[in-house]
């Protein structure tokens, strides 16, 4: 009676992709917020532009820290640059470094996890504890003492210090996720009609476990962007001349008593972006995940 | 509880323990609302064991949980027709009455015991419990009846193992802690949804005569859900056929092995590997069962039987072949001479 | 006879309970513990027992997917024990697995087509680039599946399809033996037939061997000629069909006959039942002497205490492992009915 329904309907997700997404408000509106951001970080010069002061190095410091007006919609940040254009300039960056981090722990994450589950044993209490002490050690200390010691800090080295600590709890997941399909018996078909380790794991073991690492993935675009920023903010990310939203906010603690839009419009736009990948990546899980379908 | 049930409206001793009538179960699913079980009709009499017969998705172990009251809303519900102990329809109480029947009136033993059972909570507590919830026993009495029905169940040295939990418990005496909860109030039905498809064949033989032996000592009414043809073969008094949501035949246990009157019956005897069959091929059912979310006028089996003709574009009703059989096959005379 | 397409002997798979990197071992699951067997071109040899028996183990093992603790497969006269990576996948192609559960063997993942595809995709000297795709509807359509169908995937079909898609990507790369795994256990009755009579086509068509594993015994009779019955590990009886279903001698195959259920309730009452006490013991630890003689009515003190060698009875090809065999068969109709229609 209960096989009626097959098992694997639910691991299937394209059919729910497709029916179940694109009725859900939260997924419209957050893709939108998501596709909007990421076209601001591809082509600053196409939205900067709006308020006719599109060059984010235009700068005149006679308007140093002045409040929005005509043209000017943001108004200028303490060298007397067009905030508008800065904010949206700062998007690239901001998303260069999420996109770069989370491709990078994904990578690292599913290559730790499948190793691990599949092949057991010393690799597996290896990897294991490999994960435990990273995710024992306090992140944000660790990513600030070894970008102090780094000479430069660009997307790449702030990516590399975030993947290094970002990892290990994709890891874990990856690892359990792999354990529950090295178990499958497609897995024994495939070793029966003679497949390798290394097709098993490429055409069986990945496609049916990196669900789950996916979304967790989507769900930490959102606090990577955030971390950057607090990088930044602590000094230790990207630094002047860089655009970021991290640096912008970096300068603005300093004046925010007297020039409070420094402080509040690089955030709307850092907030709404955090949220917006959060709300996607949750959304992305609802219909992918059985269990709260 | 069985002053209960008579002080209930409708109570009438003359009629049967159990009786099931023109039920209809929905569930709706992402595809639309399946009727899974679609007018079925059957009764059982104290005493007596009725198998109901069918394949997976007949619907024969949805019908069990409508009795039981335990079919889910929203998902599922019961859309039409009664089902009446000694008279009383049970869709007609309140839940909370409902509530008070089942395990005292009426009970179930499940395929996998495991499943119906508390992991966190020994046995016996979980029995006890019963006791006291229904009996309002003291603690101290319920744990003296649990052990009871465990000893009653034949599980060896009980009062040690009620304080046991399920895991520790093998396959057969799982499933015999399942039955110990269903019979610990002496209910009047007990519903056995394929008790024995989990189990090994020689573990299968004690569970089916401990069941065996329990409804003779105590007159229950036993209905056996299962697939298996040799286990209805060794218990059932009658059989219900189900095919797709509604039952097909009805007949007593020798009547339907020896002379079948549904086409679906037949086949389902023919596709059993017998020793005078050995290097023979078996008789094949041909398609699958349909889709139940496409509901279809006509007999639910013509495509698959051998005998459709045009007349079946009309769902044949029961026809009553002899006293006590009855067929839902328009071409049952045929059926039944050869 | 001539040369056995698959062969074992001494065949012993332990498995280490709770071991692991710096880890004790604290026990042994004994599932395989000494099996012998020898499988002829064409022959179906079926093997039944109860949960825990070890025969799902000993498929695996005579499938090449596990490696005995100790024993030797020999598959077509090549011992298959030694062999590594790109060799013994090589070796595998001759035996096949045919797996219990049509819902999980089949990656959900991948189309029909590619599911039947692959194993051209690993041994590219089956079938050059250009032929595969033909190659996968024809296998499709020998196990009776409309090829047109072969961009669906898995769940869209149902529990007998995919069990027949299970057969063909087990046929592509043409093995000698295919071990089915309880093959037809998760099916309805209806569906098994279907099944069943696809394998027996196939063994005659394609002059397959099968190694039939199943509890029900019914199903293995229909198809075995020989059969073997297992028992904590160790086959305790094998025989002809004939032996092990009429002559059985070993207690554990009386039981088992006696315990199955027959469609037939004329026979109620009057078939000889045995109807043992507990379950089958934990493989973990086995007891000593005959491993049977716990819920043996027959045990006495040098079953307890020396374990009985599976020895020649009766008959040629006829060996029961027990101290004691006596000759039963089932009593009632089902001998009656056979001695009728031969």
């Amino acid at each position: 009676m209960a096989s009626s329904t097959p098992v694997s309907a639910s691991t299937d997700l394209r059919p729910v992709v497709r029916t179940g997404l694109t009725r859900s408000p939260a997924f419209v509106i957050s893709a939108t917020v998501v596709l909007i951001i990421c076209a601001l970080a591809v082509a600053p010069q196409a939205f900067a532009g709006w308020f006719g002061h599109g060059d984010p190095r235009a700068c005149d410091l006679a308007d140093s820290a002045l409040p929005p007006r005509e043209g000017h919609p943001f108004g200028f940040d303490v060298q007397g640059c067009d905030l508008y254009a800065n904010v949206i300039y700062g998007a690239r960056s901001s998303v260069a470094i999420a996109l770069l981090t989370t491709l990078g722990t994904v990578v690292v994450a599913v290559v730790v996890g499948c190793l691990a589950g599949y092949f057991r044993g010393w690799t597996d209490m290896l990897m294991s504890r490999l994960v435990d002490v990273f995710l024992g050690f306090p992140a944000l200390v660790g990513m600030i003492v070894i970008l102090q010691t780094l000479s430069t800090h660009n997307e790449f080295t702030v990516s590399a210090v975030l993947i290094l600590f970002g990892w290990p709890a994709l890891a874990r997941v990856m690892r359990g996720s792999v354990l529950a399909v090295v178990n499958s018996e497609y897995i024994a078909a495939a070793r029966g009609i003679g497949a390798g380790p290394v097709r098993i794991l490429l055409r069986h073991v990945i496609p049916n476990s990196i669900g789950p690492v996916a979304v967790l993935a989507g769900l930490n675009v959102g606090g990577i962007i955030a971390y950057e920023s607090a990088l930044t903010f602590l000094g230790v990310g990207l630094q002047t001349p860089a655009i970021s939203w991290g640096v912008q906010l970096n300068t603005a603690q300093q004046y925010f008593t007297t020039s409070i839009h420094l402080l509040v419009f690089p955030s709307i736009f850092l907030t709404v972006t955090v949220l917006g990948f959060v709300l996607l990546g949750d959304a992305l899980r609802d219909a992918i995940d059985p269990r709260i379908r | 509880m069985s002053d209960l049930l008579e002080s209930l409206p409708g109570h009438d001793p003359g009629a049967p323990m159990l009786s099931v009538e023109d039920l209809q179960v929905e569930f709706a699913t992402a595809h639309g609302t399946v009727r899974a079980v679609n007018g079925v009709s059957y009764a059982v009499g104290a005493g007596e064991t009725l198998a109901v017969l069918g394949e997976s998705g007949s619907g024969k172990s949805v019908t069990a949980r409508a009795v039981m009251g335990i079919v889910r809303a929203p998902r599922g519900r019961v859309t039409a027709g009664a089902i009446r102990l000694r008279g009383v329809d049970l869709l007609t109480l309140p839940e909370e009455t409902r509530r008070r029947l089942r395990g005292t009136t009426v009970a179930m033993i499940f395929q996998d015991a495991l499943s119906a059972l508390n992991p966190v909570l020994p046995v016996g507590y979980q029995i006890a419990e019963m006791f006291r919830y229904h009996r309002g026993a003291s603690r101290r009495e319920a744990r003296r009846r649990a052990v009871e029905v465990l000893d009653r169940v034949r599980i060896p040295s009980a009062a040690r193992r009620a304080g046991d939990y399920p895991h520790q418990f093998s396959g057969g005496m799982r499933q015999r802690v399942g039955i110990a909860l269903a019979i610990a109030l002496d209910p009047k039905v007990i519903i056995a949804d394929e008790p024995t498809t989990a189990l090994d064949v020689t573990v299968q033989a004690q569970i089916m005569r401990l069941l065996g032996e329990i409804q003779r000592e105590h007159g229950t009414a036993l209905v056996l859900i299962t697939h298996d043809m040799g286990v209805v073969a060794d218990i059932a008094d009658r059989v219900a056929v189900m095919y797709a949501g509604r039952v097909v035949e009805e007949a007593g246990a020798h009547d339907i092995y020896a002379r079948p009157a549904h086409p679906y019956t037949r086949a389902l005897l023919g596709a059993i590997p017998r020793p005078h069959l050995r290097g023979k091929r078996l008789a094949v059912i041909p398609g699958a069962p349909p889709d139940m979310s496409r509901p279809d006028e006509g007999c639910r089996f013509r495509p698959r039987c051998e005998l459709a003709g045009p007349g079946c574009a009309d769902a044949p009703p029961l026809y009553d072949v002899a006293p006590g059989r009855a067929s839902a096959c328009h071409e049952w005379t045929k059926v039944i001479e050869g | 006879m001539s040369a056995p397409v698959l062969e074992a002997r001494g065949l012993v798979k332990y498995y280490p309970i709770g071991g692991g990197p710096l880890r004790r071992v604290a026990g042994q699951v004994k599932a395989v513990d000494g099996v012998d067997l020898t499988l002829g071109p064409g022959e179906t040899l079926g093997i039944v027992g109860e949960s825990g028996c070890g025969k799902s183990t000993l498929a695996k093992v005579l499938a090449a997917l596990e490696r005995p603790t100790a024993g030797e497969v020999t598959v077509c006269g090549r011992p298959v024990g030694r062999l590594r990576g790109r060799a013994l996948r090589r070796a595998r192609r001759d035996v096949q697995l045919v797996f219990q559960d049509p819902y999980t063997s089949l990656d959900p993942r991948m189309t029909i087509e590619a599911i039947v595809r692959e194993p051209f995709e690993i041994h590219r000297d089956l079938a050059p680039r250009g032929d595969r795709r033909a190659r996968v509807r024809e296998l499709l359509e020998t196990v009776g599946l409309n090829p047109d169908h072969c961009g669906r995937y898995p769940h869209q079909f149902s529990g007998g399809q995919r069990q027949r898609v299970g057969i063909a990507r087990a046929l592509a790369l043409r093995p000698r033996v295919l071990v089915c795994d309880e093959p037809v256990s998760a099916l309805d009755v209806s569906v098994q037939a279907q099944i069943v009579n696809l394998l027996e086509r196939l063994r005659d068509e394609l002059d397959l061997a099968y190694v039939f594993i199943s509890h029900d015994l019914s199903v293995v009779q229909h198809l075995a000629d020989r059969i073997a019955v297992m028992y904590l590990g160790k086959v305790v009886e094998i025989g002809g069909e004939d032996d092990v279903y009429r002559n059985a001698g070993h207690p554990y195959t009386q039981a088992l006959l006696s315990a199955m259920p027959v469609p037939d309730p004329g026979l109620r009452g009057r078939r000889e039942e045995i109807v043992l006490t507990g379950e089958p013991p934990s493989p973990i630890d086995p007891p000593r002497g005959c491993s049977f003689h716990p819920r043996c009515w027959k045990a006495d003190e040098r079953c307890r205490a020396e374990p009985p060698a599976l020895t020649a009875w009766r008959g040629a090809g006829h060996a029961v492992a027990c101290h004691r065999p006596e000759v039963w068969s089932p009593a009632g109709g089902t001998e009656g009915e056979v001695s009728a229609t031969r």
